[in-house]
């Protein structure tokens, strides 16, 4: 039992960083039709960023009480991470519009490929390290078994990560359901042309959800640094490769669903490599999301498309 | 100015929107051929014509749908032609120009958005395009995007739930509650808007784009579709928009009825060029409208009988609608 809640909460913690990055793939998806490929990307370059500005707060002006550092560390993140998103959307997307379908998505690949390098080139190859800044926990539960005691931590950096996705959660729904720029972002999933018509501003709509989703990842991008410890140019592929199947579980275009997807995603991988072999943690993850899509072609939460005639 | 004797053409003297050498390309199709009208203030002007004579492309360049190839299309706040500000827009290369008298647009520079929430050109579609996974409500408040989202402070103050934006978002409320209950549909403010029926459709995309606080509204076809007692109801919708909110409408129609009843001036398109021009009187008889609108390419062949009889029906038609006022 011990053993269970453990990995439970485990599974939770990933599957929120999932979740996260979810979100930045199903809105773009939901407001342009495209997937954005470099996305996973912007949570490396977010990580990076994050690390980045620790070392700058705590080495060169040397500010050592923690939370300070953390939220420190959060917003400029989020700040210059967001800009990257944007920048992405600007260079890479937008004048690509009008034209066909897979045009933008060959770009997103190839802007994918050239974060990585550039990072690559930038940074170094090597793992960075980061030694873990926050340590103890709660133990909830301890029970003995053959092999010692057992006990169930909830350690103080999970509830961080846990509750920092709430929070941005709620913040979030509350945005996409009850601010101008939320009804607008659905406007324009709907009919881009008829927003505009109405006086939004669509381009501007656009980018703004590119930084929306660029956010949310370079926190997700902080969540990793700190609960792994290291972090290289090539997090984005499998992290992004993850959180996208996360999106298509939950339903594509459904950020609710984005966010189900993430917390299933990472359920599944840890209580696969909990009780089975973390070798096939993964295959674990894809199974799932094939036999899903088999029965549920548009995700659990998604909405078939259905044309009226 | 004389607003009662409809003989006068006073679209001349006070257009709020003009047209003036308009021309729209598509490859080698000339759809839109050196087209020039004014659309009076607070007047209802019927844009008639055959199916396929450019009407509704006509539409799109005022919009901002199309770019025209050539040509101005000049809106204008505050009365009068404006002739000075509108040059000096024009030379000076600027999208728009204020002055005392009030201010002037040329929509053909301006980017579709800004039609709408500066020019104040608002339209509806012959096709409808609400946003039907939306409610009736959040359809009505995304026309007011704009001041909301400075209200909002640009959205954080949104999130935060500021007193400024929660008094800004009751204000859009009530005035989509206003326009809801205009066109009979308050009851069902909540609802998807896909889920209502074809003319509440029409209706509540009227309301949407009256939301806009527009000075002219295009309407692409209102009546299509609608039985004669939703047709009726929407004559007394337009009417009251114009009456109470001093509204220009420019509208797209086929059916006669409705556009000799209510239009004080008619404009009739063929192939992309203006043929009449004038108040519904003067255009129902006109030769070259009833030869367009027959088939007919000659005049001298309106001396055929059978021609004769349908035009007869036709003119007789139109007559009866004309003597409902």
């Amino acid at each position: 039992m011990e053993y269970f809640v453990q990995q439970l909460i485990n599974g939770l913690t990933l599957g929120s960083i999932y979740g996260l990055i979810a979100i930045g793939y199903t809105m773009v998806y939901g407001i342009i039709g495209m997937i954005n490929f470099a996305h996973g990307d912007i949570f490396m370059i977010g990580a990076f960023i994050a690390l980045a500005t620790f070392l700058v707060l705590t080495t060169i002006l040397g500010i050592t009480f923690l939370p300070v550092v953390l939220l420190l560390v959060l917003i400029v993140s989020m700040l210059f991470t967001s800009a990257w998103g944007w920048t992405v959307e600007r260079l890479a997307y937008r004048p690509l519009r009008g034209s066909f379908r897979l045009a933008p998505l060959i770009t997103a690949i190839g802007m994918s490929i050239v974060l990585q390098n550039f990072v690559q080139v930038t940074q170094g190859a090597r793992v960075k390290p980061l030694p873990p800044q926050i340590e103890g926990g709660i133990t909830l539960m301890s029970g003995s078994s053959d092999a010692g005691t057992i006990s169930a931590q909830l350690s103080y950096m999970q509830i961080i990560i846990i509750g920092t996705t709430f929070v941005l959660m709620v913040a979030f729904s509350l945005l996409i359901s009850k601010t101008p720029l939320g009804r607008a972002q659905r406007a324009c999933e709907q009919d881009r042309k008829m927003a505009s018509l109405l006086g939004v501003n669509v381009d501007r709509t656009i980018s703004l959800t590119f930084i929306m989703g660029a956010a949310l990842a370079s926190v997700a991008g902080l969540m990793f640094l700190l609960l792994y410890g290291v972090i290289d140019f090539y997090i984005g592929f499998l992290a992004g490769v993850k959180a996208f199947t996360a999106a298509v579980l939950g339903g594509i275009g459904s950020l609710p669903g984005a966010m189900l997807g993430g917390l299933l995603i990472g359920l599944i991988e840890v209580f696969w490599s909990a009780y089975f072999s973390v070798e096939y943690k993964d295959v674990a993850a894809f199974s799932i999301l094939a036999i899903v899509l088999i029965f549920m072609p548009s995700g659990l939460l998604g909405k078939p498309e259905i044309e009226k005639v | 100015m004389s607003t009662q004797s409809r003989s006068v053409h006073r679209w001349k003297d006070d257009p709020v929107l003009t047209v003036e050498h308009m021309s729209m390309r598509f490859g080698g199709l000339l759809a839109i051929n050196n087209l020039s009208f004014e659309v009076g203030r607070g007047d209802i002007t019927a844009l008639i014509g055959p199916n396929g004579a450019g009407k509704t492309t006509v539409f799109n360049c005022v919009t901002g749908f199309y770019k025209p190839t050539e040509g101005r299309i000049v809106a204008r706040h505050g009365t009068g032609a404006q002739v000075a500000a509108v040059e000096h827009a024009t030379t000076k290369g600027k999208r728009w120009h204020s002055t005392d008298a009030g201010a002037v647009f040329l929509l053909e520079r301006m980017p579709d958005y800004e039609i709408s929430q500066k020019a104040k050109v608002a339209r509806t579609f012959q096709n409808i395009r609400l946003f039907s996974g939306m409610t009736l409500l959040e359809n009505l408040l995304v026309a007011q995007h704009n001041p909301l989202m400075v209200a909002s402070g640009y959205t954080i103050g949104g999130i935060l739930g500021l007193k400024s934006f929660k008094r800004a978002e009751k204000a859009a409320t009530e005035k989509a509650a206003y326009w809801l209950d205009h066109v009979g549909l308050i009851d069902r403010a909540d609802d998807a808007a896909g889920d209502l029926p074809y003319g509440d459709q029409r209706r509540l995309e009227i309301a949407r784009a009256m939301c806009l606080e527009p000075l002219v509204l295009c309407l692409d076809e209102p009546a299509a579709g609608l039985n004669p007692r939703e047709s009726a109801d929407l004559n007394l919708l337009l009417r009251y928009i114009r009456e109470t909110h001093g509204t220009s409408i420019l509208l797209i129609e086929h059916d006669m009825g409705v556009v000799m009843e209510i239009s004080d001036h008619v404009i009739v398109l063929d192939y992309g060029v203006k043929i009449a021009d004038g108040d519904a009187a003067e255009v129902k008889s006109d030769p070259r409208v009833v030869a367009a609108y027959l088939g007919v390419d000659d005049e001298a062949e309106i001396d055929v009988p059978e021609v004769r009889k349908d035009l007869i029906e036709v003119t007789g038609r139109t007559k009866k609608g004309a003597g409902d006022e």
